[in-house]
């Protein structure tokens, strides 16, 4: 399993960890390239059916970003984005995914580096894990 | 009947930004073997002249009703790209933007192959997206020309003034019997020197004078429903209740000042006051006759039970220091010190001044002279003056030089760590100030006949019900929250409220009118134009399926949801800002958001793990 490359959904939010992206990209902070990042508002509009769904779809991990707590564009959806994230986490722990396969990190528009370095450090993990089990099962 | 969908995708080179590492013409090629492909092209840059004609020129000869561009970012370029689009007659909803080179071409710089196929996946994404996307018309809605603006402060009533004179009639609701708020209670003002009622007045006659302004004193806000434009507002206006509609609202509510209840022997001494008592007794000519006066700062503030540094109480106090060195006589009470001498004009003042200065510089020379150091000469009026403070903040332009205006005066700065604040007790029926010096690294006392504690502005307790009236927040220090502190540092997230002064936080006069100015011309935009334009990315309920919880009422932070007649949940278009909170917690699934609607989030989802179910 040494060249298991996972699959990485990312919700990033528009206003910052979509933004934070960018400045990754302006900065050319290099990252290996396994996620894909669908924009969304906000972190709060992610439902948990999304990162099920992705799951369900072969996604080895599943990245929510959005602001720093108290930045919110939408004054308090990356709050109710967290609690979201922490139930789901129980659920998929329950369907034997395992929760560190989900992640949620608040990433502002001006935090490129840490944009890129979550996305090493998330890969790295999730090369530890190995594939989603549930696409080792359906394949 | 379903349109037949005809997506042009558009990838562009961007120079060599794109094209030098992701494989251009392949990824066009792979375009067009997608599902409702009809067009595809690379373009050098797509942005240029030419690049914006060729996707204008595909609209029209291709008949394509989506358009995608796959360049750089969409918080840069989207609305360039739209722009064009609308030009050409496809609405600008119809629209994807594709990420290749901030998300790709930039970040994978060393992948060579898995960048082009990253992209690719980027660009299936999008297409999946497209085939999904709706039109969308952006409402419009009018905005009733009134203002209602809470508060007859002096931000309050600069506010108003200034709505008003753009020509809009302006409720001006005060709970007091007067206009002036906070601002009635203070002495003189620093910078300048000015005194307070005499820069009040002309505020307060332009209020009384302005035939715009509906003068509410002795009233209330009772109830506001609605949203920007259509605001119904109920007031209590001195017992009668007033109601009418307003197109926005500007609050203006003020601070009060903390009591530092059982704080440095507040409530045991009678000569131990507030900063603003102090100002009180000195407005009023009834300042007991005194030797000595001791401030100390930061009473209740920066940790000690308010987080936050009140940011005046420094200057106020080295003002009130000054007025104690230099004007003794026009502050203290007429009984004590027989009648109180008419203030001197400045012009007045100069020569006395100008021999001070030179008292000054002769005993500095005596001083370099090597004598042993004499006692430091008392100032003019004899009055020992003290501020023990944690650090002196005489910040900007001319505080600073006040501070040292203040230290030629003689008057001393004693610096005390939050550890080891100094102590107040009587001695012998004497207030005592204890203290140790840190520079001296000894414990000393000063006797003093008075001690004035500067406490911070705090939010007064009106605010968490104002806060719920209007469904604005409140910071965690209790004063409103601004929707940006740098952007909007005047608007609240809820458009058409507006917030200015000290209901914000500590600040000073002349800040308030800065933010009042400010205030009201952001709220005189809707105002003037007369309409607002509705986002189109909203909410939207599915009436049938919402079983009328409220949950997704609770979720918005802009009161944008409510309940209908039928029982169930319904967006005000013009209220929402489609952050998609409220579909996202809403237990039944019945509430969408437009353009980022569940199935085109899950059809980009999809469409990015599709190799990987293969």
């Amino acid at each position: 399993m040494s060249d298991f490359e996972p699959k990485i959904v990312a919700f990033c939010c528009n206003w910052c960890s979509y933004a934070g992206a960018d400045l990754a990209g302006v900065s050319r902070f290099q990252y290996p390239p396994n996620a894909r990042i669908v924009r969304v508002m906000c972190s709060g509009r992610v439902e948990p059916q999304f990162i099920l769904r992705a799951f369900e779809l072969g996604a080895d991990g599943v990245l929510v970003a959005g602001c720093h707590i108290g930045d919110c564009h939408y004054v308090s959806g990356n709050e109710k984005a967290q609690k979201k994230i922490e139930a789901t986490k129980d659920l998929i722990d329950q369907l034997g995914i395992g929760s560190t396969r989900l992640r949620l990190e608040w990433i502002s528009a001006s935090e490129g580096s840490k944009f890129a370095e979550t996305m090493k450090d998330f890969i790295e993990h999730l090369k530890g894990l190995g594939p989603n089990p549930l696409r080792e099962a359906s394949g | 009947m379903k349109e037949d969908i005809r997506i042009g995708v558009f990838v562009c080179h961007c120079g060599t930004n794109i094209g030098g590492f992701v494989d251009v013409p392949s990824v066009v090629e792979y375009s067009r073997t997608l599902p409702g492909v009809i067009y595809a092209t690379g373009n050098l840059y797509t942005c240029a002249e030419d690049g914006l004609a060729s996707i204008r020129d595909a609209i029209k000869e291709h008949h394509l009703n989506r358009v995608i561009v796959a360049s750089c970012t969409p918080r840069t370029h989207a609305p360039l790209f739209q722009g064009v689009c609308e030009e050409a007659g496809l609405n600008k909803y119809l629209f994807t933007f594709v990420n290749i080179r901030e998300h790709c071409s930039w970040v994978h710089m060393k992948e060579g192959p898995k960048a082009t196929e990253k992209a690719k996946d980027l660009v299936r994404m999008g297409v999946a997206r497209a085939q999904l996307l709706e039109p969308k018309e952006e409402a419009r809605i009018d905005v009733e020309p009134k203002a209602l603006v809470i508060g007859g402060g002096i931000s309050g009533m600069v506010a108003a003034t200034s709505i008003a004179n753009h020509g809009f009639p302006v409720y001006l609701v005060e709970k007091e019997a007067d206009f002036g708020g906070f601002v009635r209670n203070l002495n003189n003002l620093y910078l300048g020197g000015k005194d307070a009622t005499e820069m009040l007045k002309p505020i307060v006659d332009q209020v009384t004078s302005n035939k715009n302004i509906i003068k509410c004193l002795k009233s209330k806000v009772a109830g506001v429903d609605g949203f920007i434009g259509n605001y119904q507002v109920a007031l209590d206006v001195d017992g009668k209740e007033v109601k009418d509609k307003v197109g926005v609202i500007v609050l203006a509510t003020g601070a009060d000042e903390y009591v530092p209840e059982g704080l440095f022997g507040y409530d045991l001494y009678e000569n131990v006051v507030t900063l603003t008592e102090f100002e009180i007794l000195c407005k009023r000519k009834t300042l007991p006759k005194i030797s000595s006066i001791a401030f100390i700062q930061c009473v209740g503030s920066r940790g000690h039970v308010k987080s936050y540094c009140s940011r005046i109480c420094c200057n106020v106090a080295i003002k009130n220091a000054l007025n104690i060195a230099e004007n003794y006589q026009n502050i203290l009470g007429k009984d004590e010190r027989g009648a109180v001498v008419e203030k001197v004009g400045v012009d007045m003042k100069a020569p006395e001044e100008i021999a001070e200065r030179r008292r000054r510089r002769r005993g500095r020379r005596d001083r370099e002279g090597g004598e042993e150091e004499a006692e430091a000469p008392a100032p003019s009026e004899g009055i020992e003056i003290a501020i023990f403070n944690r650090d002196i903040m005489s910040y900007g332009l001319e505080h600073e030089l006040n501070y040292n205006k203040a230290r030629e005066k003689h008057v001393r700065f004693v610096r005390y760590s939050p550890a080891n604040p100094p102590k107040v007790y009587t001695e012998n029926g004497k207030l005592v100030v204890d203290y140790w010096h840190d520079t001296l690294k000894l414990q000393r006392k000063m006797n003093v006949d008075m001690i004035v504690l500067s406490t911070p502005l705090v939010s007064p307790p009106s605010a968490p019900g104002i806060s719920k009236l209007l469904k604005v927040p409140l910071g965690q220090d209790g004063f409103f929250l601004e929707a940006h502190v740098k952007l909007r540092p005047v608007d609240f997230a809820t458009d058409g409220i507006f917030v200015c002064g000290t209901a914000k936080g500590p600040a000073d006069i002349t800040e308030c009118v800065f933010q009042a100015q400010a205030a009201a011309s952001r709220a005189a935009i809707p105002l003037a134009r007369g309409y607002v334009q509705a986002e189109a990315l909203t909410a939207i309920v599915d009436a049938d399926i919402c079983t009328g919880c409220g949950t997704c009422i609770e979720v918005c932070p802009y009161g944008a949801l409510r309940k209908n007649m039928d029982g169930v949940a319904e967006v005000i278009v013009a209220a929402c800002k489609g952050c998609g909170c409220c579909g996202a917690t809403c237990p039944e699934g019945a509430i969408d958001l437009s353009h980022y609607t569940d199935s085109q989030l899950l059809a980009e989802a999809k469409a990015a793990l599709q190799e990987a179910i293969q």
